[in-house]
Order: structure tokens, then C-alpha cells, then sequence
């Protein structure tokens, strides 16, 4: 197994490598670079000019629009180069130097402190800018994915084992309904609510949590002001914030994680159908199993096999999703960060941004399949 | 008495129309599609009119009864626009002006499929004017004062045909590369396979949002728009394209492929002649299915601000100012969301026909489920 995992992770390092020669292909192909906007500053200075155009390998054209390849190769290994070797970043224009916040500080044993590159609107190194979104991210994703897994798996089983009831019924209508909605509309639909009927009639009731001015009547965000700043690790949160936290997510947890659930459920149930008509089934109650045994320890362990490899698949969707309701619910999430980072042509941090969802997708599929092996005895990969 | 025999197609159909939900869906993006094509005609104003005096005026109610309460042709109130204590607009109805709803009017010219110069709409007050008080917006106003009634007919075009077209594209592109993969094989398909999964190694969405941030703010509407479909169809081919190579793999080797080559046929005849035929229900249903996904795209990438720009509209265009001041838009202004709903009902319309399309192609299916 271990055999395994390890060759499976060599693969993914020429697999990275593509992925980040594409994610660099797609940046480079918008027109200009951000050299463009500095240019048309009349405060910064030419020698800035120079020196931020030597830093990174501007000084030949990249453009491949028009065809224009020669400083492509140069600045990718530049930034390549700072990715794998570097462990500080340096401001282009003034030639400061950062010592990045990163994994390091958190994790002391961790001595690599990649150089992602500089963000130009921000003026920040790329990675200061990301470890400081991931803890929020993780925090924002991590419960929408149990919810819309735990949520979804025992719907299916419910929608199997009684196909064509009215709860199958129910279940089968809302699940398209799901799949149809689109996530950043059913985000507004729920906001529409939230402001303008469910947090006044609550603080009517005298829940002074949901006035005006306390967390329970805010609506976007993660946090309300107080609490914005401090330490993105929950475990240094205090009660209070916890609650602004819980009250702010359950919006964002139940959008996520509803059009995953949609899915999800269908393909639970279709698997469940499918092994409930098979012969062994037949056979385990016919030889006098309860039925709870047959559908727990016969049909669901089976299922359940083939929603473990979907898992890798199911992240795409629980990212778009993220994406497009972080922007909507204006959570302070990486989703966020790439969003604003697009609008402002903000190449290096696109560039980053693209490689972590792809990265995240090959973890995935990877987590996917060393589980698969875990939970099915038939799956021996060595 | 001998029996007509059915061909697969008529088969395929009598199994789609037992399926109650899917007909509905399939009526239903007709209607859609007519409300679209005759766009136009039905609003009652130009898509771009700007009624600058009646920015976000909420839907003009359309009175059945007069003021002492007597059954009328129907008709609407003048529109009276006055600032509230907070310094907001508000909109007040005139009693004393009453504009009886007239039909087939002259408004704003267009050309009827864009090749018919006219003038008469559906409906409306007659009022030339833009500033006149007697305006008939069914669905509000957006910022500067557009019906978002005709707005939302007219989004409709890019809304609904976005999805056929990228499907065209990227059908072909799943036909070609998946064919040469699963029919020729060698270098190519190890090629192609490799591709499609560093394709598939990205996300849709984010990739979709970086692509689309490419094109500059300042296309042509008309190109902007062939730019999204042929982004959408170069990112969403590969799935489709893997299927393809597994059937044609399949296929080649089967009786009547290895029979029409021993007869002498061309790689192409027997390509298109005797293979593409056989994944024909296959790629009908792929089709349905993948046009919901691919009208959500677009509304995403719309509502986002990377897709259709405006002056151009789409469904999800036309959500796009919620990016902006979202709690007060939907505090204030909340029939700015009804576009929204067009894309649900047109969403789940395909999903149910695409379902149903799957049902009825199945030649093991014994019926139609209702459900």
C-alpha cells in the first residue's frame, strides 16, 4: 500500500508540472502584463521599471496571441525557481524582501517556504496573501463537505429502499430542483430571506442576538467587524466568534452543500437500486437475514465502494461552488482571493490560485483511491 | 394482419411521451424558446431604452378595476416618482392619470428576426416618450431605468442558445478527438487521452473564470459572445470524447465495421457511415444533458461580470449587478432577481427532458418512469 501511495505521488510531480506550465499558458495569454498598468504611474520611476522587468523576466515579450514565445520559457522557470527553491519573496519595485507567513510558522517542521511570486494590486507576496485565506477556506469547506456527504448518503439509502414512495417522490423532485438552481442565485434567494424576513422577526421575538448591530443580523461575511481580525485558527477563538462563525456559515454550508447533495443523492440511490437487484441480495434474505442487515452490511458496503471514487470527481462542483458563493456571501476565502485577483489581472496570484484547485483535484483523486483500497478487500494495487 | 414494423426512432419517441415530466419539459422550452425568438415583439420596450426618471421602479401593477372599484379594460396608473425621508426614490402611483393598456402599439423599432424593420410591440401604454408617466414595466426597472421585462426576453437569446451552440462546437471537437482516439489508436489516442487529463485535472469553473477574464472588456458584443461559446465547448469536450472512444473501441471490431472494411470501405465511410450512426441515442441524451450544465455556466460567468457584458444581456447578465451593494439591491430592488428564475425554469426543463430522453433511449428501459 505504502509502495503505492509513494508511486502514485511521483507520478504527480510531472503531472504538477503540466498543470502549472497550462495554469502559467493561461495567465500569459491575456494582452500586457501588469508592467503595463505600472507604466502608465507616472510616479514610478524607470529605474523601478527596469528592475521589476529584470526581477521577473520581462524584458522579452510573451505573448502568445501573437506568437511572440521568446520570454515565455524565462519567466516560468523564474517563477518555478522561486516556488521550489526560494524561502523568501522580494518586492519587484523597491527589492524589499519578505519573510512569508506560511505553513513554517504554524508548522515548525516544515522548512519549505515556497516564493509564489508578487502580487501587484495588493503588494504582497502571493503566498502571505494565500496561507493567510487557507485556514478560513478550510474552515468554509470542510463542514459543507460533511454536511453534503452525510446528509446525502443516508438520503440515498432512504430514496432506495423505497422506490416509488412519496418521500422517493419528494426526494427525487427536490434533488432536480437542486441540480437547477444555480448556486449563487439560491445564495441571494436565501440572503433576500435572511434580511428581509427571518432576522427581524426574530429580533421582534426579542432575540437580541438578531438585532441590528449584534452577529445574528449581518449577513455576508464570515465575521462581523469586531471580530475580523485575530487568529484564523479556530482553536484561539472565543465563544462569541464562534457563534458569529456558525451563524454566518450555515447559509453558505446549506448552498455548497445542496446542489452536492442533489447529486450525490441520485447517484446513491441508482447504486443502491442496482445492488438491491443483484442475486447476492436475493440470496441474504433468503437465508433469513434481517433486512437491516441486508441493506446495512450487504447493500450499502457495496455502494458505498463506487461514491468513494466519485468522491475525486465530486470536488470540481464543491469548488465552483465555493467559488461563486464566497463572492456572493463576500466570505474571506482563497475562492475570493482568485475572484478578485482575476478582476485585477493580478497574474501571479491567477497563476497560484489555478495550480492549488488543480492540486486540490490530484490530492483528491488520490485520497479517493487509497481509501478505496482501504474500505474494498477486493483492491489490491500492489 | 401484419403489424407496421417501428423503427427505432418511433420507438425511442413513444417511450419519451409516456414520460409525463419530460414533455413537460419539452413544452416548456418550446414556449421558452418562442418567447425568445418573437422577443422583440412581445416587450414592449427596446431592450436598450433607458427611462432615466424611473431607475429600479418596482413592477407596475396592472389594474382590472377603477377607482370606484368598477370592472375596466385593463390599464395602469401613472408613474410618480418622489424621494422618501432617507433621500431614496420611491415610486407612487398617479391616480388621477389613468393609461389604458393597449395592444399591438408602436414603440421603439426593431427588426422582427432581425430581418423585419417594424415598430409594433405586444403590448403597451402608446406613450412615445421614455420620461412619459404612463410606462408598463411587468418586471421593474434595473439602475438606469431598462424594463427588465424586455430585458429579460431579450437575455433569453444568449441564455438559451449558448447551450446548443457550445454543445455543437464541442460535440464536434468530442466526434473528432474521440473517434481518431478510439479508431485509430496508437500514438494518437495515448496522446489525446493524456491531454483530455490534463484538461480534466483543472476545475471547471475557475478555469472557465481565467479564460474568460482573457477577452478584453472592449469586444464587440457579438464577438465576446462566439469567444464564451468557444471557450465553453474547448473546456467541456473531454468527458463526451472519452465516452466516444470507448464505444468506437467497442464498435470497430464488431461484425458489420470489420464486414464493411473487408467490402473495401474508406476509414471515413465506415467512420461516419456505420460507427457514429450506432452512438447516435447516446449522443442525444449527452446533448440534453450537457445544455443544462453549459446554461449554468454561462449564468455563472455572466453574474460574475466575465461573460456577456452589457450592453448585451443574458439571464445571468442581468443578476450581475447583485455583485455590488447585494444586501441593499435585495433589501430594495428585489424583482431584480426574476431573471433568476428563468434560468431555473429553463434548467430544470432540459434536466427533465434530458432525463427522460435517457429513459426513452435505453432499449432495455420497459416504460417511462413518471417520475
Amino acid at each position: 500500500m505504502l509502495n503505492y501511495i509513494v508511486r502514485r505521488l511521483v507520478y504527480m510531480i510531472p503531472t504538477m508540472l503540466i498543470i502549472s506550465i497550462v495554469a502559467f499558458m493561461v495567465v500569459q495569454l491575456a494582452p500586457g502584463d501588469f508592467l503595463t498598468k505600472y507604466k502608465l504611474n507616472e510616479r514610478i520611476s524607470q529605474e523601478t521599471l527596469q528592475n521589476i522587468a529584470k526581477h521577473l523576466g520581462l524584458e522579452k515579450p510573451c505573448e502568445p496571441l501573437q506568437w511572440q514565445w521568446s520570454g515565455c520559457v524565462e519567466r516560468y522557470w523564474r517563477w518555478l525557481k522561486g516556488v521550489l527553491f526560494s524561502s523568501e519573496s522580494t518586492d519587484p519595485a523597491t527589492g524589499q524582501r519578505w519573510r512569508v507567513w506560511s505553513v513554517s510558522t504554524q508548522l515548525p517542521f516544515i522548512h519549505w517556504n515556497p516564493d509564489f511570486g508578487f502580487s501587484f494590486e495588493t503588494n504582497q507576496p502571493v503566498s502571505k496573501l494565500f496561507w493567510e485565506r487557507l485556514p478560513l477556506t478550510l474552515l468554509v469547506t470542510i463542514p459543507t463537505f460533511l454536511f453534503a456527504w452525510l446528509i446525502s448518503l443516508p438520503l440515498g439509502i432512504y430514496a432506495a429502499t423505497r422506490q416509488y414512495s412519496l418521500g422517493d417522490t419528494i426526494f427525487t423532485i427536490l434533488g432536480f430542483a437542486g441540480l437547477s438552481i444555480p448556486n449563487f442565485f439560491l445564495a441571494l434567494v436565501l440572503m433576500y430571506w435572511l434580511v428581509v424576513s427571518l432576522t427581524p422577526t426574530l429580533c421582534s421575538w426579542g432575540w437580541q442576538f438578531f438585532c441590528p448591530g449584534n452577529p445574528g443580523a449581518s449577513v455576508g461575511g464570515l465575521f462581523v467587524q469586531e471580530h475580523m481580525g485575530g487568529s484564523p485558527w479556530p482553536w484561539d477563538w472565543s465563544l462569541k466568534k464562534w457563534l458569529d462563525y456558525v451563524w454566518h456559515l450555515w447559509p453558505a454550508v446549506l448552498v455548497i452543500g445542496g446542489s452536492s447533495i442533489a447529486g450525490l443523492m441520485r447517484i446513491m440511490r441508482g447504486q443502491m437500486l442496482d445492488i438491491l437487484g443483484s442475486q447476492y441480495i436475493m440470496t441474504a434474505r433468503a437465508k433469513g437475514l434481517s433486512e437491516r442487515v441486508v441493506i446495512y452490511k450487504h447493500a450499502v458496503r457495496n455502494a458505498l465502494n463506487v461514491m468513494i471514487s466519485i468522491f475525486g470527481q465530486s470536488l470540481p462542483g464543491l469548488i465552483g461552488g465555493a467559488l461563486i458563493t464566497a463572492i456572493v456571501l463576500n466570505f474571506p476565502t482563497v475562492e475570493r482571493l482568485f475572484y478578485d485577483a482575476l478582476r485585477a489581472y493580478d497574474d501571479y496570484l491567477v497563476q497560484t490560485l489555478l495550480m492549488f484547485f488543480a492540486i486540490l483535484l490530484l490530492l483528491g483523486n488520490l485520497l479517493a483511491d487509497i481509501m478505496l483500497a482501504w474500505v474494498d478487500p477486493r483492491i489490491r494495487y500492489d | 394482419m401484419t403489424e407496421k414494423p417501428v423503427s427505432q426512432g418511433q420507438l425511442i419517441w413513444r417511450r419519451f411521451r409516456r414520460h409525463r415530466l419530460g414533455a413537460l419539459g419539452g413544452v416548456i422550452i418550446v414556449l421558452l424558446t418562442l418567447l425568445t425568438l418573437f422577443a422583440h415583439f412581445i416587450s414592449p420596450y427596446d431592450y436598450a431604452t433607458q427611462h432615466r426618471r424611473f431607475a429600479f421602479a418596482p413592477p407596475t401593477p396592472i389594474h382590472f378595476f377603477d377607482r370606484d372599484g368598477r370592472l375596466s379594460w385593463p390599464f395602469v396608473y401613472g408613474l410618480q416618482r418622489e424621494r422618501d425621508p432617507r433621500g431614496r426614490w420611491i415610486y407612487r402611483e398617479n391616480t388621477d392619470q389613468v393609461y389604458p393598456i393597449r395592444f399591438f402599439v408602436q414603440g421603439d423599432p426593431y427588426q422582427l428576426f432581425w430581418l423585419i424593420p417594424t415598430d409594433i410591440h405586444l403590448f403597451g401604454t402608446g406613450e412615445r416618450n421614455p420620461e412619459s408617466p404612463g410606462q408598463v414595466f411587468l418586471f421593474g426597472t434595473d439602475d438606469v431605468g431598462r424594463d427588465l421585462f424586455s430585458r429579460t426576453l431579450i437575455g433569453g437569446w444568449v441564455s438559451l442558445s449558448i447551450g446548443p451552440l457550445a454543445l455543437a462546437i464541442s460535440l464536434t471537437l468530442a466526434i473528432f478527438f474521440g473517434g481518431i482516439s478510439g479508431y485509430f489508436g496508437g500514438g494518437w489516442d495515448i496522446f489525446i487521452q493524456r491531454m483530455i487529463e490534463v484538461l480534466n485535472s483543472f476545475p471547471g469553473l475557475p478555469l472557465l473564470l481565467a479564460l474568460a477574464a482573457i477577452l478584453p472588456p472592449g469586444l464587440p458584443p457579438a464577438i465576446s459572445f462566439l469567444l464564451i461559446i468557444m471557450i465553453l465547448s474547448v473546456l467541456g469536450w473531454g468527458g463526451t470524447a472519452r465516452t466516444l472512444r470507448g464505444l468506437f473501441l467497442v464498435l470497430r471490431e464488431q461484425e458489420f465495421s470489420l464486414a464493411a472494411k473487408a467490402m473495401g470501405a474508406g476509414n471515413g465511410r465506415i467512420i461516419f457511415k456505420h460507427l457514429l450512426p450506432n452512438t447516435l441515442s447516446y449522443l442525444i441524451v449527452s446533448a440534453t444533458l450537457g445544455i443544462p450544465g453549459l446554461i449554468l455556466a454561462e449564468a455563472a460567468l455572466s453574474f460574475l461580470g466575465f461573460g456577456i457584458r452589457d450592453p448585451m444581456t443574458s439571464w445571468g447578465q442581468l443578476l450581475n449587478q447583485f455583485t455590488d451593494n447585494t444586501i441593499s439591491n435585495l433589501t430594495y430592488h428585489p424583482w431584480l432577481m426574476i431573471p433568476g428564475f428563468f434560468i431555473i425554469i429553463a434548467v430544470l426543463a432540459f434536466n427533465f427532458m434530458g432525463d427522460a430522453l435517457r429513459d426513452a433511449a435505453d432499449p432495455f428501459s420497459t416504460q417511462g418512469r413518471s417520475v
